[in-house]
């Protein structure tokens, strides 16, 4: 038997069973708080910062994504210190590397965009690092364009825990992180991809994206489950 | 968990204490072989020593290896033990000088404390630094090592141990300075089939090298603690995180650990008991946030070393998931000292909230570089003038920077307060692991704030995006002021950012990574106004290129 707790979010009441995160009953009760990193179905890492709440009782903010709730519980998930951090993190991962929309497959299509667009990010202030990165455009379907990843790891996570194959992985540190494949050799020459295409459809960004579409086509519409799985089985005559 | 004392066994193995030289000896020569006097070929003096004293035919003369005898800047350090005599940089033509110095002792000289460096200090945690051999369990031992162990495991339930340390007030040497006693609680208390000790030798704070002292100066001491921890909380296995720049101290540790293990005192049925306990080494790859709890673990499970989010806790889910006490090097070797002394007497050492000693490594623009144990509560004028002689030069005191990049810059005012956690934090400081940075008129303060920044954007893991970002843009800011091109509104800027860093990264890296900046700007914001307004840098730092003016 699972335990219902009572919390409240933002003065509403609401409830969730015990395992549940904050952000679990939040997102049933209609209380929306932005994420990146954060997807339903694999692992949370509580590492993009967006969903930061307030605890009542706690000094320190904390990811929604991964605290769990408990009995009589007070968050505060929206208020104006809230919306300035959280522009503030929106802003820094535009001005990390190069996201020019205009120019990009996943203008109108990106959660990046749309998380500035819901917290009202008009303008930058903080410095542009935008240091130069590389595209990897060797394997046969996809191409990832490092200059647009947030480093979220959904790839790196959907490819181990939901196709276990584990090919998406990271390397180096603080702003020199880079998701890699195969112990950092180019992705057409993995071994390990199975081309399911998994990370392109949970990539929040342009990062991601299948080769052979022009910019601003929107590589993240909604497409049938794993369609490339399609084409690699007709390939190979199945 | 049975709170029992360890059950009585048939004794099985002697423990073989054998005294190191036959006949009594009348004068012995300490040579400290602690990783700073080693870089300065302290091992030549000690074979230099040993072949004169024996080709003068000086039978009741020995020649010892030791641990730091303090003083790094002065090393090759040799000290008389009978009458504390210390040689300070001592080339091996000196040896001589020491020789004829070894055979004037007389058998009624006393060892003397030479001077306010040793006299002020108060040694616990390093109390058998510069006087036992770290290479030697015997001589361990002979000094009563490991007795303190034997009398817990046969008098003491885990439960008494655990108040002990509650009474005695100690907490966490590695920066946080959590209660060890609630945390050793937490972890005895908490539901797991196997519970972890870690002791967390990765120590990355610039100019921090506490824990490398006490591991190259004393292992077994560590192991001790180690082992007393483990049976409070019911552990049985032990892991030391050390990095691996620190190769002597690996090196100590891991014939310590094999020694010991010999003579039963690690392994199974510890001391002749029913106690179970081992230890292995896990070596860090240099990375500063692998100290941090939740990424040391990561690490030693063989997982990329970034910190998780905590709740939960270690000491609730640690190593491969289960109850993991983590504790400092310096924290551990505080225990066997308690539990034979006493809570009340370490109690009855320190000011308000902070209990026993605190080590301080010295360093920056002060004559006595080197390695200090004081009691919490002492000055800092006393610590940076009485023990640390001054400011090299007599130069004016300008600021002290503890708590290393978390830490932030306590300026002259501050000379006489009482150095515990409480009042570094209430003067925006940190007491962290220990590190103590002494800087001059000589020093700008803006340089100081981004030379830190420079080191967290360096070490920042990358997970978390205030931390990734954060660091570097706050560094970018940084370096504009001191170049000299930076305008008011981006000095806002600097400030709005720290504050959103400070609150928004996951781990005590990007959390701290702000505080050099808020104490720097909280005492020297007119540096600031001098680099942004007038476009000078007041210490002469800075190389600033005047702007033209266009009329
Ligand atoms: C970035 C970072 C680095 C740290 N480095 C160390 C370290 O090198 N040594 C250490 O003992 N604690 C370090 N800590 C603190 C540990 O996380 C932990 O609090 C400590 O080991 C607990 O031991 P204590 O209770 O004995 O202090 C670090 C913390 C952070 C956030
Ligand atoms: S490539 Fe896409 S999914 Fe992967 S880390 Fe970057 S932004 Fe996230
Ligand atoms: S604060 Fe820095 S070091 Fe800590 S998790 Fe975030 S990026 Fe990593
Ligand atoms: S969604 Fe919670 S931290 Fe990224």
């Amino acid at each position: 038997m699972t335990t219902v707790y009572t919390l409240r979010i933002d003065g509403r009441d609401v409830a969730g069973s015990e395992d549940a995160t904050v952000l679990d009953v939040a997102r049933e009760n209609g209380i929306d708080i932005p994420t990146l990193c954060h997807l339903d179905g694999i692992t949370d890492r509580g590492a993009c910062r967006l969903c930061m709440v307030e605890i009542t009782g706690s000094n320190k903010l904390t990811p929604a994504c991964m605290t769990k709730i408990v009995e009589g519980m007070e968050v505060t998930a929206h208020s104006d210190r809230l919306l300035e951090y959280r522009r503030a993190i929106t802003e820094m991962l535009f001005v990390e590397r190069n996201h020019i929309c205009a120019v990009c497959v996943a203008n109108n299509h990106c959660e990046l965009q749309d998380t500035a667009e819901e917290l009202g990010l008009t303008h930058f202030d903080l410095p542009r690092i935008s240091p130069k990165v590389d595209i990897d455009a060797s394997h046969r379907l996809f191409s990832i364009d490092h200059n647009r990843c947030i480093l979220c790891l959904r790839c790196v996570r959907v490819c181990d825990e939901i196709e276990g194959a584990h090919t998406w992985d990271i390397m180096h540190r603080g702003l020199d992180t880079r998701v890699q494949t195969d112990m950092g050799i180019p992705w057409g020459e993995s071994t390990t991809c199975t081309s399911c295409g998994k990370c392109v459809q949970v990539c929040p960004t342009g990062a991601l994206f299948e080769k052979g579409r022009a910019v601003a086509r929107g590589s993240k519409t909604r497409r049938p489950f794993l369609p490339w799985m399609k084409v690699v089985a007709e390939e190979r005559g199945l | 968990m049975s709170e029992m004392p360890a059950a009585a066994r048939p004794v099985r193995r002697r423990v073989v204490t054998e005294e190191l030289h036959e006949g009594p000896i009348r004068a012995s020569a300490y040579v400290c072989e602690a990783a700073s006097c080693m870089s300065a070929q302290a091992a030549e003096i000690t074979a230099r020593l040993g072949e004169l004293v024996a080709e003068s035919g000086l039978g009741d003369v020995t020649v010892k290896r030791v641990g730091c005898l303090g003083l790094c800047a002065a090393g090759p350090l040799v000290e008389i033990a009978q009458t504390g005599q210390l040689f300070e940089r001592v080339r091996p033509d000196d040896v001589d000088g020491i020789v004829a110095a070894l055979r004037d002792v007389k058998p009624t000289d006393e060892r003397r404390p030479q001077g306010p460096f040793f006299e002020k200090q108060m040694r616990v945690a390093t109390e058998n630094f510069g006087l036992v051999d770290p290479e030697s369990l015997d001589d361990y031992v002979g000094r009563g090592g490991y007795e303190t162990l034997r009398r817990v495991l046969a008098d003491m339930t885990s439960a008494e141990v655990r108040d002990e340390i509650t009474r005695s007030g100690l907490r966490g040497r590695g920066g946080a300075g959590y209660p060890t006693g609630l945390k050793w609680t937490t972890v005895a208390k908490a539901q797991g089939s196997q519970k972890y000790v870690i002791c967390n030798a990765d120590e990355g704070d610039p100019g921090a090298f506490m824990d490398r002292s006490v591991l190259e100066s004393d292992p077994y001491r560590i192991l001790e603690g180690m082992a007393i921890a483990a049976f409070a909380v019911h552990a049985t296995e032990g892991y030391v995180y050390c990095r691996a720049e620190y190769p002597l101290a690996v090196y100590r540790l891991r014939a310590a650990i094999r020694s010991a293990q010999r003579a039963g005192f690690l392994g199974a049925g510890i001391a002749d008991t029913s106690f179970n306990f081992d230890i292995q080494v896990r070596l860090g790859a240099g990375a500063f946030v692998c100290g941090e709890e939740t990424a040391l673990i990561a690490s030693v499970e063989g997982r990329r070393g970034t910190p998780r989010p905590r709740p939960p806790y270690p000491a609730v889910s640690g190593l491969w998931g289960q109850p993991t006490l983590i504790n400092n090097v310096e924290t551990f070797a505080n225990v066997p000292a308690i539990l034979r002394r006493g809570a009340e007497w370490y109690a009855s050492i320190g000011h308000g909230k902070s209990r026993g000693t605190k080590v301080f490594a010295l360093a920056g623009r002060i004559v006595n570089t080197g390695l200090v144990e004081v009691p919490m509560g002492m000055t800092l004028r006393e610590i940076v003038y009485d023990i640390g002689g001054g400011i090299i030069g007599g130069r004016p005191f300008k600021a002290v920077q503890t708590g290393g990049p978390s830490g932030g810059c306590i300026p002259a005012q501050f000379l006489d307060m009482e150095v515990d956690y409480e009042s570094l934090i209430e003067v925006g400081s940190f007491i962290g692991s220990g590190g103590l940075i002494v800087m001059d008129d000589t020093s700008c303060m803006v340089d100081v704030a981004k030379y830190f920044q420079d080191f967290c954007r360096d070490e920042s893991c990358g997970k978390c995006t205030p931390c990734r970002v954060g660091t570097t843009q706050m560094w970018m800011l940084l370096d504009q002021i001191t170049r000299g091109e930076a305008t008011l509104d981006d000095l806002a800027t600097l400030e709005r950012l720290a504050a959103i860093v400070q609150k928004t990264a996951l781990c005590g890296l990007g959390q701290g990574a702000p505080n050099p900046i808020f104490s720097t700007l909280r005492y020297f914001r007119d540096e600031y106004m001098a680099h942004i307004v007038d476009r000078v840098c007041p210490a002469g730092v800075c190389a600033i290129t005047p702007v033209e003016v266009m009329a």
